[in-house]
């Protein structure tokens, strides 16, 4: 009888632990994947599509789907370790495939260049542009927005004619960074 | 609140900040010589940026003779300040020089070539400042280009404009850092021009009290000013200990008000607002002379000075000047001698000796070996940290230096933030009293670039994202646009086509016409015959086209066209193929008389009895043929040939066919050798045939056509080969015969239903 009484009642509990959380998953229900956007955060924006992603966020979406983490080149090791923090996965080098030949200089920030006394007016850097960063018109020359410039090389290849190039952002006193080697402070007698 | 802060201060007590340090002051190597005034150097080197905020545009040209104080650039914006010649000269070049800035990098500078005149622009010497409005006043200070010359730079028409409930309007005259004095100078020698400056500030700011602080060990400042003020009640003069870092505006607002400004925000939130002694002078002169800010004083100090003395340095001299002027000793560059810009505390050395004064370089310290060998090693002599806490004793921010250090050793910025590093004011005190001579400052501050170029970073990639997706969106809105638009042109075109108006009507009826046309020329292709029917069908279907009712019109006609076609097409194949079955099945299935194919024989001998039949005729003398063969000829000829059948190709024909006749003829001949009897019968069925051919209407138009061209082409052939006429009409026959064989091929695949057709079961049912 007692037997029968325990099983009772922790049936009866083990029913109202399942009803509510049951109610729960469907009233707290989370609608967007948060992991994407949180992934899309730590990535470059560049753009790119060195992962093989058109764009940084089908990217995101792709690592939330168990796609390696080590294919962001521009975002470099930095990414790599943020993306593994976020997704609790071990570190990777950064795929082989995206390794610079020029290891040194690879990862330095670069903006595209439009060499304009070569430039045809062709557009179709303009429509490789992922985020629009180069002005001009059929027949005229084209120019790239620095600023807006993220680096991401896509415009170098479609260009018939080779005007464009990619060169390292020149150093100012705005993205300049301290070294050690400047004045030590010492006590004086 | 206020009222307890000023009885405080004028009993002579003030508040303590955390931490602080004293180190040795060296201010008595230049503390008790006077501003030296400089002879003209021969060359000014003016960046454009001398201060925080933006280079402004510029106003003159390479090879342009400019006046002293006349404005170089342009102020385009507030956090623009504009820079002034100091002197007059010539422009010679603008480009890209070393600045005073610890990374040694380059920015764009003005070259002046000094001319040594020395002669001023027109200047607007105001007597009265009383006729001034504030605004004018800021404007005037604007003009000057005047940024706060303590070390920040900060423009100061921002800092001068007026705002409401200002409780205190601090001087700074502390000048805590060791071996400075052009601030102890100044208010020395210049005490009552700063309490004018003062004044406007005064007049702009409207605080309830304007304190002035002077550390204590500036006695004769603090009489000087003290004299100045000359007992105005709402200016204090507060004489605070001394202590390093007591000069940064944080800690004097704490040391003098007791108040501390919490972490993120500005003084002026807590009403108050702090310029620097040398900015008031420079805010009298501007406002009263009229003189830009084109000087200021420079403390050049150091023990391997022979002369280190306060000087009035126009604003770009290069270093290498003032320290020619004050006595540096030759080998001071040869010997990798450090020259430290700023003071011992917050300087960075600088990379060239070419580096100009700017509006914030209030020191220039060229130190010994034996009185800053650290400044000598290329080596540093950090060590590990011993957790020993002195830093964070002496810290004025109350920080954590060592905590701040590892976070900042191990790039986590995250932690830094949490520890607040932007609220290190790098003082420095920290790394001074370190025993580990850990260099704690430069660990921060690159900590800090690293931050700040992490958030400009971030604020790109967030740009980056924005534009990526607006240029996604307005990918596919020209998508769906082009989309849309193809429907609604599609639609439209069907729209006009149903309306009824005329043009829409002509239209249609133009469409339909085409269509019909198309299909006729498709069966005139196959059938010759059919093509003048089908074209007025066409000519039908144009005519009513413009008729209201015109696409059931054409539709009609359209059909009629067909079934008639049809007709044509099938009446015209039973008669061909029974007749050009005939001859050519009497050419092929001739030989072998004896086909079991009852069809077959019978076509044969219709064939053969025609053959006869023509032979026959072609013997009796001129071109009379028997109707019935010249309707067989006809319409035989007609196969090929279109209503328009021209002599040309009628001879061309005959040409072709002639060898094909001989060959033909030769046959003709065995078989009607052969079978005379079928030739009988046949000669029946011929007729027959005929008789039955007279029901199409077609046939019965066009035979006389063709009968009279045929006969033409007869002739044509009689007078260019001038053969016997029994030959000719061979070959005439021949061809006839040749060209329906070549139907009768066509024929057969396209009108297979003919078999069925009563006309050509006609001669069965004769036999």
């Amino acid at each position: 009888m007692s037997i029968l009484i325990a099983i009772l009642v922790l049936g009866i509990i083990a029913g109202v632990f399942g009803a509510l959380l049951g109610f729960a998953s469907i009233r707290f229900k989370v609608d967007a994947d948060p992991i994407v956007d949180q992934l899309d955060a730590l990535l470059p924006q560049t753009q790119c599509g060195q992962c093989g992603y058109p764009g940084c966020k089908p990217y995101a979406q792709a690592v939330a789907e168990g796609e390696a983490i080590n294919k962001c080149a521009p975002g470099g090791e930095d990414t790599i370790k943020k993306i593994a923090d976020l997704m609790g996965v071990e570190v990777q080098p950064l795929d082989d495939s995206h390794q610079h030949s020029d290891t040194d200089n690879s990862n330095r920030p670069k903006v595209a260049f439009v060499i304009e006394e070569d430039c045809i007016g062709c557009t179709k850097c303009i429509q490789a542009c992922p985020v629009d960063a180069i002005i001009g018109a059929a027949k005229q020359m084209h120019t790239i927005i620095t600023d807006e410039c993220t680096g991401c090389d896509l415009c170098v290849a479609p260009c018939p004619v080779d005007c464009i190039e990619m060169r390292d952002l020149p150093d100012t006193i705005n993205n300049w960074q301290w070294d050690l080697t400047s004045i030590p402070v010492k006590q004086l007698d | 609140m206020v009222e307890s802060i000023i009885e405080r201060i004028n009993s002579g007590r003030f508040w303590d900040f955390h931490g602080g340090i004293h180190p040795p002051e060296q201010k008595t190597l230049t503390s008790d010589k006077p501003i030296k005034q400089l002879n003209l150097p021969k060359q000014l080197i003016i960046p454009l940026q001398q201060h925080i905020g933006r280079e402004g545009e510029l106003l003159v040209k390479v090879g342009e003779q400019v006046l002293k104080g006349q404005a170089l650039t342009l102020s385009t914006n507030p956090m623009v300040v504009p820079i002034h010649a100091p002197t007059s000269g010539v422009i010679s070049a603008i480009k890209q020089s070393v600045i005073a800035h610890p990374s040694g990098l380059s920015q764009l500078c003005v070259f002046l070539d000094v001319d040594g005149q020395d002669t001023w622009r027109k200047r607007n010497v105001c007597s009265d400042i009383k006729q001034l409005s504030n605004h004018e006043i800021i404007e005037k200070i604007a003009d000057a280009g005047i940024s706060g010359m303590g070390g920040a730079g900060f423009p100061t028409h921002i800092k001068a404009n007026s705002k409401p409930d200002i409780n205190f309007l601090i001087i700074n005259g502390v000048e805590c850092e060791p071996y400075i004095t052009s601030d102890d100078l100044i208010m020395t020698e210049q005490s009552d021009a700063i309490i004018e400056g003062i004044h406007i500030l005064d007049r702009l700011l409207k605080p309830a009290f304007i304190l002035i602080a002077i550390e204590d060990n500036k006695p004769r400042a603090i009489k000087a000013i003290q004299k100045a003020v000359d007992g105005v009640e709402k200016i204090k003069v507060c004489v605070i200990p001394t202590k390093y870092p007591a000069g940064g505006e944080k800690q004097l607002i704490q040391v003098l008000t007791g108040q501390e400004i919490p972490s993120g925000s500005l003084p002026i939130h807590s009403g108050i607002v702090m310029h620097n002694v040398a900015t008031c002078f420079a805010i009298n002169d501007a406002v009263r002379h009229d003189i830009p800010l084109i000087r200021r004083v420079v403390t050049v100090t150091g023990q391997a000075l022979e002369k280190p003395q306060n000087v009035w340095a126009l604003l770009g001299t290069p270093i290498k000047f003032l320290l020619e002027q004050c006595g540096a000793k030759p080998m001071v560059n040869e010997q990798k001698q450090p020259v430290i810009m700023g003071g011992p505390m917050m300087g960075f050395c600088v990379s060239s000796d070419l580096v100009p004064i700017i509006k914030t370089s209030n020191c220039i310290l060229v130190p010994s070996k034996k009185e800053m060998p650290s400044a000598f090693d290329t080596q540093s002599k950090e060590t590990e940290c011993i957790r020993c806490g002195q830093c964070s004793d002496v810290c004025p921010s109350n920080l954590l230096p060592q905590e701040l250090q590892w976070s900042a050793k191990a790039k986590d910025y995250e932690q830094l933030e949490k520890l607040n590093l932007s609220d290190c004011i790098d003082c420095g005190a920290c790394a001074y009293v370190c025993p580990s001579q850990i260099p704690l400052v430069h660990y921060y501050r690159i900590a800090k670039a690293e931050i700040r170029q992490q958030q400009q970073l971030d604020l790109k990639a967030e740009k980056a994202k924005q534009r990526f997706e607006a240029r996604k969106l307005r990918l596919e809105k020209e998508k769906r646009a082009r989309q849309e638009k193809n429907k609604k042109a599609a639609a439209a075109r069907k729209a006009a086509m149903n309306k009824k108006t005329p043009e829409a009507n002509e239209a249609k009826s133009a469409v339909a016409a085409a269509l019909a046309r198309v299909k006729a020329k498709k069966a005139a292709g196959n059938l010759a015959n059919a093509k003048p029917q089908v074209e007025k069908v066409a000519d039908n279907v144009i005519d009513t086209g413009s008729d209201e009712k015109s696409q059931v019109a054409a539709a009609i006609a359209r059909a009629k066209a067909k079934r008639q076609l049809k007709a044509d097409s099938t009446q015209n194949s039973t008669v061909d193929n029974s007749e050009v079955n005939h001859a050519s099945q009497s050419v092929e299935t001739a030989s072998h008389s004896a086909t079991d194919d009852k069809k077959a024989k019978i076509a044969a001998a219709i064939a053969k009895a025609k053959a006869k039949k023509q032979h026959q005729h072609s013997e009796s003398p001129g071109n009379e043929t028997s109707p019935a063969n010249t309707a067989n000829i006809t319409k035989k000829s007609q196969r090929e040939e279109t209503p328009t059948l021209n002599d040309k190709k009628a001879k061309i024909a005959a040409a072709v066919a002639k060898a094909k006749a001989k060959k033909a003829k030769q046959k003709q001949e065995h078989t009607h050798a052969d079978n005379p009897v079928i030739e009988a019968k046949a000669k029946f069925t011929d007729t027959e045939v005929i008789s039955s051919n007279d029901e199409p209407v077609m046939a019965n138009e066009i035979k006389p056509v063709k009968t009279k061209s045929i006969a033409q082409a007869n002739d044509k052939i009689n007078d260019k080969v001038s053969a016997p006429r029994d030959k000719k009409a061979k070959i005439a026959a021949a061809i006839a015969k040749a060209k329906a064989k070549k139907k009768s091929k066509e024929a057969a695949n396209s009108h297979k239903k003919s078999s069925d057709n009563p006309l050509t079961k006609q001669p069965d049912e004769s036999i």
